[in-house]
């Protein structure tokens, strides 16, 4: 008998810190099998139990295409995840999943793709990053527009900063203000980073784009856009307007949602959002979706 | 599906027989005007029984679905789930229409892609002895057509004045008529006439009606009504509604320790979304912070929500809620006033 609510043995093999209160966790099923059985699609989440604290819901931030280890981008918030701070390498937790829709990765294929992140909405978003670069032919232009409150708070610096100098994806980073004076990026809201690039959803109207500069591609074909966003609710808000004056059809912006959840499985009701369930309906919800929800930031 | 007929007299034998095969629930009376189902033992024998009771404290659901059970016990070398003992055959007679709707609708809940063995396995070894009821003040079965059933139990008794028509449901219906099939008798064109008489009678007996073909497209557009915020303020969020409601199936899932601080349990409990943290996540931010919110959101998901997922409201119109609800708020009541212009 398979019980869906009994986790399996994991092990945190590493622990990156990110910033104070952010870490990477590195994770490997301790059973062999299961390793091998464990596939995800980006966009989709696990239950991680801390054994006697409890379970909590965490996007997965590694992508499929890298498999054997899972990560999980986490930030101390509540008391699950402050119980996992607590551990160290070589730790046991529990893993169940993966759960929920993930990215609608069949629709984009073949697509441009915007992946537009905010603060700690990078996490799930790397899992789509990582994805869509190591299947490059999968899709058309690919544009990353990330913002953090400061360059501190930047995730995954490193393998971020190394993408500004790749010609395959146009990679945008911004702060909204720099601390530290060293910043070399951009400084401004992640909406100002949609002036930098030509950006219409329907790409239909770009000839004269085309020309200025490599990496100003979103080129004239016959692709459409797709836009996966991840933040805070005021970034959403700012992110939206923008891609609907942009001309995005509302079903083909991407959003994550993040709700209190129990089971993962559509059965505890703590997710619930009007007609759907955070679990299994999402988290990846397109705005069209969202819309036609009552209560959902 | 075949019938037969029980004289009155014959009642109680029939009932006693079926202890030859399992532990028999009853429905008896509690306090001054509530009803539980219990054992039949030497404490609660069969004269305790009351055939004309309106509703039992708790619906069916405490049968399968634990107020708390454990789900697994952890250890730091992995996790065990405990056996569950599934020896003993339950027979619970005496179960109402709206009843066995309710657990019909909790079927529909724990099964799919992820089944909820807990519920199921329990399932398994209950058998549920239908009976018909007439209405009081608080019904309104009738209205959520769930005043009738066509599956979900394997015998289901109509009353008739001189006895009560015997539907059978399933196989382990037949089986347990089968245990004293001489009790039982053949029905006869006046039996039908005299059933086809209870229930137009019963029809006649309902007190309130509720419209609910409209009420989901009502309530969207009534979503900022002021009725919503007056409700709030008079629910206590106390969370009697779920706990007594036959489809409110939400739960919390929480761990214990044990005291070698190794070694635990996986539990989990009934929970309501009418208590504050239902929708609070992590770093404290609740996406249903008001008592309004939280008050339209469960009748919401009643008669929109759930059916929108899984084709039919949830609520099977028992009345426990407007019963037992302290602060005497009746949702009947309350959908009419946000129907009327």
């Amino acid at each position: 008998m398979c019980n869906p609510y009994m986790p399996y043995l994991a092990k945190i093999i590493r622990i990156i810190p990110q910033m104070d209160d952010v870490r990477l966790f590195q994770i490997r099923f301790e059973d062999e099998k299961i390793r091998d059985e464990f596939k995800h699609r980006p966009g989709q989440f696990v239950m991680v139990s801390v054994l006697g604290t409890g379970e909590a819901p965490i996007s997965i931030s590694s992508s499929p295409t890298r498999s054997g280890i899972i990560e999980l981008c986490i930030r101390k918030a509540g008391k699950v995840t402050d119980a996992l701070f607590r551990l160290k390498e070589n730790d046991a937790i529990g893993l169940r999943g993966p759960y929920g829709n993930g990215y609608f990765l069949e629709r984009i294929k073949g697509n441009n793709l915007l992946i537009v992140a905010g603060g700690i909405g990078m996490a799930p978003l790397r899992s789509l990053l990582w994805y869509s670069l190591d299947n490059r032919d999968d899709f058309h232009d690919i544009i990353l527009m990330y913002g953090t409150k400061t360059p501190n708070e930047m995730l995954f610096k490193d393998e971020l900063f190394s993408l500004l100098y790749r010609n395959d994806i146009r990679c945008l980073l911004t702060v909204d203000r720099d601390d530290t004076g060293t910043w070399k990026a951009n400084v401004g809201v992640v909406t100002k980073l949609f002036d930098l690039v030509g950006l219409d959803a329907n790409t239909q109207r770009h000839e004269g784009r085309e020309t200025q500069g490599k990496n100003n591609s979103f080129v004239n074909t016959s692709a459409t856009t797709y836009a996966a966003i991840c933040g805070p609710p005021i970034m959403y808000q700012f992110v939206l307007q923008k891609l609907i004056e942009c001309g995005f059809p509302k079903d083909r912006i991407m959003m994550s949602l993040e709700r209190r959840m129990q089971c993962g499985i559509g059965k505890c009701l703590h997710c619930s959002v009007g007609y759907k369930y955070t679990c299994t309906d999402g988290p990846i919800f397109t705005y069209w979706d969202v819309m036609n929800m009552q209560e959902v930031v | 599906m075949k019938f037969l007929k029980l004289p009155t007299n014959n009642l109680h034998e029939f009932i006693l027989n079926l202890k030859k095969i399992g532990e028999v629930h009853i429905p008896i009376k509690k306090g001054e005007k509530s009803f539980v189902f219990r054992k039949m033992n030497e404490l609660c024998d069969i004269r305790k029984i009351q055939l004309d009771y309106h509703r039992t404290i708790l619906p069916l659901k405490k049968y399968f679905y634990h107020p708390t059970e454990t789900m697994f016990e952890f250890s730091m070398t992995g996790f065990v789930q405990p056996e569950q003992s599934l020896e003993v055959h339950d027979i619970i007679f005496g179960v109402h229409a709206c009843d066995i709707h309710g657990v019909l609708t909790l079927d529909i809940v724990f099964s799919g892609k992820y089944r909820d063995d807990y519920y199921f396995n329990r399932k398994k070894n209950v058998s549920i002895i239908g009976l018909s009821c007439m209405p009081d003040e608080f019904c309104f079965c009738n209205s959520m057509a769930t005043d009738y059933v066509e599956t979900g139990f394997d015998l289901f008794l109509s009353e008739i004045p001189d006895g009560y028509l015997v539907r059978i449901g399933t196989s382990k219906g037949d089986d347990m008529l089968n245990l004293s099939r001489e009790l039982f008798g053949e029905i006869t064109h006046k039996d039908i006439d005299a059933h086809k008489e209870y229930s137009l009678a019963r029809k006649k007996a309902f007190k309130r009606s509720l419209d609910i073909r409209n009420l989901p497209e009502i309530m969207d557009l009534e979503y900022e009504s002021n009725l919503w915020d007056e409700l709030g303020n008079r629910c206590t969020s106390c969370g009697t509604c779920s706990m007594v409601c036959p489809t409110c199936y939400c739960y919390r899932i929480f761990d214990t320790i044990n005291m070698d601080m190794e070694s635990g349990m996986r539990r989990r409990q009934w929970d309501c979304c009418l208590f504050r943290d239902h929708a609070m996540v992590a770093g404290g931010h609740n996406f249903r912070q008001s008592r309004s919110d939280r008050f339209k959101h469960r009748w919401l998901h009643k008669q929109q929500s759930f059916a929108g997922v899984f084709g039919r409201p949830s609520c099977v119109g028992c009345g426990r809620c407007i019963e037992d609800c302290p602060a005497k708020i009746n949702i009947v009541t309350e959908s009419n006033k946000i129907q009327r212009v």
